[in-house]
Order: C-alpha cells, then sequence, then structure tokens
C-alpha cells in the first residue's frame, strides 16, 4: 500500500511541475533577462546532467569505461559526425574499452 | 528492469513508467524504497528531479506556441530528451515536430522496455557489457553540443559540470543537478556586473 501511495503522489507531482512550465504566461518571458535565463537554464541541466551520467555510480565518482566512450562521442560531435554515429561510437567503445578489461 | 528488483510488483513498475514517464524520478522513487525510505520521502526526492521539466517547460512553451487547450496534454512529455530536441530545431514547426516526434517515440520505447525488463531482466542479459550506458550522457552531450555556441553557453555549462560532479557525493540524489542549475543565473549575473562596470553593451543585447 505504502508503494502505492509514493507512486501516486510522485505521479501527480512530477505531472503538475511539467504542466506549471508550461502555463506561465508568455508575458512573463518577453523581459530580456528572463528569456537570457531560460535559454542557459537547459544548457546548466544538461551538462550537470552529461556529466553525472559519464562519472558517477550512484552517489560515487568513478572514472570508467564510460569516460573513454563519451570522449569518443566528443570527438565525434567535433567531426560533425551525424547524431546516430555519436551515439554509436560512445557505446562501441565503452563495450570495447570494457572488454579489454577497463 | 531495476524496480522489478527492488520489491515492486508487475503492476506498479508499469504504471509508475505510464504516469511518471521522467525516468530519473522513476530511479529515484524505486532506489529510495528499496532502501526503506517512506513513501513520502521517496516522492519528495522524485518530486526533486522532476522540478528540472518545469523549465524546459518554461522554454518550450514560448519556442511551441502551444494553443491554451493542447498544454494539459503536451505537459506529460516535456522531458529531457524532448525539451533537448525541441530547442535544436531552427524553427517553430521543426521544433513542434520534434517535440511530437520524439515524446511518442521516447513514450512507446520507454514503457516497452519497462515491462519487458519487468518481465524478464535476467533474459535480456547485462545491458552495461555492451556499452549502452553510455548512450545516454552521450545523446545528452550530442543536444547540448549545438547550444554551446558563444563564451557565456560554455561558461554555465562549464560550473554547472563542475556544480554537478562535485556535490554529487554529499548532497542528496537529484539536488546536485538543481543547484548545477543555478550555473546560468550565477554566469548572468556576473556577466552583467562585468559589463555594467566597462559600460559597454551586454553581449546579449547585440
Amino acid at each position: 500500500m505504502n508503494i502505492w501511495i509514493a507512486i501516486g503522489v510522485t505521479v501527480l507531482g512530477c505531472y503538475a511541475v511539467k504542466l506549471a512550465g508550461l502555463l506561465v504566461p508568455a508575458g512573463a518571458l518577453e523581459r530580456p533577462l528572463v528569456r537570457r535565463l531560460a535559454a542557459l537554464l537547459p544548457v546548466a541541466l544538461l551538462a550537470a546532467l552529461t556529466a553525472q551520467q559519464t562519472f558517477s555510480d550512484g552517489q560515487v565518482l568513478v572514472l570508467d569505461a564510460r569516460a573513454a566512450g563519451v570522449a569518443a562521442a566528443a570527438v565525434a560531435l567535433i567531426l560533425r559526425a551525424p547524431f546516430l554515429l555519436v551515439v554509436a561510437a560512445a557505446v562501441g567503445v565503452t563495450a570495447g574499452v570494457r572488454a579489454l578489461g577497463g | 528492469m531495476t524496480s522489478a528488483g527492488s520489491g515492486l510488483t508487475l503492476l506498479q513498475t508499469c504504471v509508475l513508467s505510464l504516469l511518471v514517464f521522467t525516468g530519473a524520478s522513476q530511479f529515484a522513487l524505486v532506489g529510495a524504497l528499496a532502501a526503506g525510505g517512506g513513501p513520502f520521502t521517496a516522492a519528495a526526492g522524485a518530486l526533486f528531479l522532476g522540478v528540472r521539466n518545469a523549465f524546459y517547460g518554461l522554454r518550450l512553451s514560448q519556442l511551441l506556441a502551444l494553443p491554451r487547450a493542447v498544454r494539459p496534454f503536451a505537459a506529460q512529455w516535456v522531458i529531457d530528451e524532448t525539451a533537448a530536441v525541441s530547442l535544436a530545431q531552427p524553427t517553430r514547426r521543426s521544433a513542434r515536430i520534434g517535440f511530437v516526434v520524439t515524446g511518442l517515440s521516447l513514450y512507446l520505447l520507454w514503457n516497452l522496455t519497462t515491462l519487458l525488463g519487468a518481465l524478464g531482466a535476467e533474459a535480456i542479459g547485462d545491458t552495461d557489457a555492451w556499452g549502452l550506458d553510455a548512450a545516454g550522457p552521450a545523446v545528452f552531450l550530442a543536444l547540448l553540443a549545438p547550444m554551446l555556441r558563444t563564451g557565456t553557453e560554455r561558461t554555465v555549462a562549464g560550473l554547472a559540470v563542475l556544480l554537478g560532479l562535485g556535490l554529487l557525493p554529499v548532497l542528496p540524489a537529484g539536488v546536485p543537478v538543481l543547484v548545477a542549475a543555478l550555473a546560468a543565473p550565477a554566469v548572468l549575473w556576473a556577466r552583467g556586473r562585468r559589463s555594467a562596470s566597462r559600460g559597454d553593451v551586454p553581449e546579449e543585447d547585440r
């Protein structure tokens, strides 16, 4: 039962948060500072998420095969490789380094 | 997959995936429940992780210019991936298409894999051995790269990485990402001060 309560609260809460962002009146976004900030927030969030998913295992910082894979993705991006190739490079290099015992 | 392994039933796992549809929050909820946390503590952690979707919504509502009646339905698909894909599009039309295509395909794929994963986690085998855990950050990186056009964006990204990683071991799961988001206002404020003291036009107004 406890699990259902937790699921219910999470479902409603997560939906409300998503909807709130969409319903903020457009007028509030017209000010240049707000617009700049709204453009920069995804940059900060994506950068932090990328770093965490690369270098963490739970709450511990680790350096493993994923770092090599994401580095390969970065190189592919600099070479302007298509999206799927970038992801494939990351997956392939990670698997390769792991197979070699990294 | 993870949740099936931590005491949730198949039904509970699928309901969670269908109705929450924010991977990080789902993992946080399941993780907290597995660690013996109470339902409200667990839900609070999951909500913390979901807060960033509100920031995406701020950007998307402006970009997509959705009719008011559509917003409650679109809201469910406001997540990392749809926001990133839509924001990377050059026009409103392609942004809308990007949002719908990404939202629909991810929603189907995510819930299908949840079902499959919950049904037979062992049958799929060790996904890590295939390097699939690197796909997530690689996708984020690919979406982030086109946003890093000026020094301001690069500074924000660099500061966010430092905050996100530096605080990871010391703060509860989900909180470091939120603190990292503060890199955006912090850099804006610092830039504003510097250009004000020099007396020239801020970069963003040129």
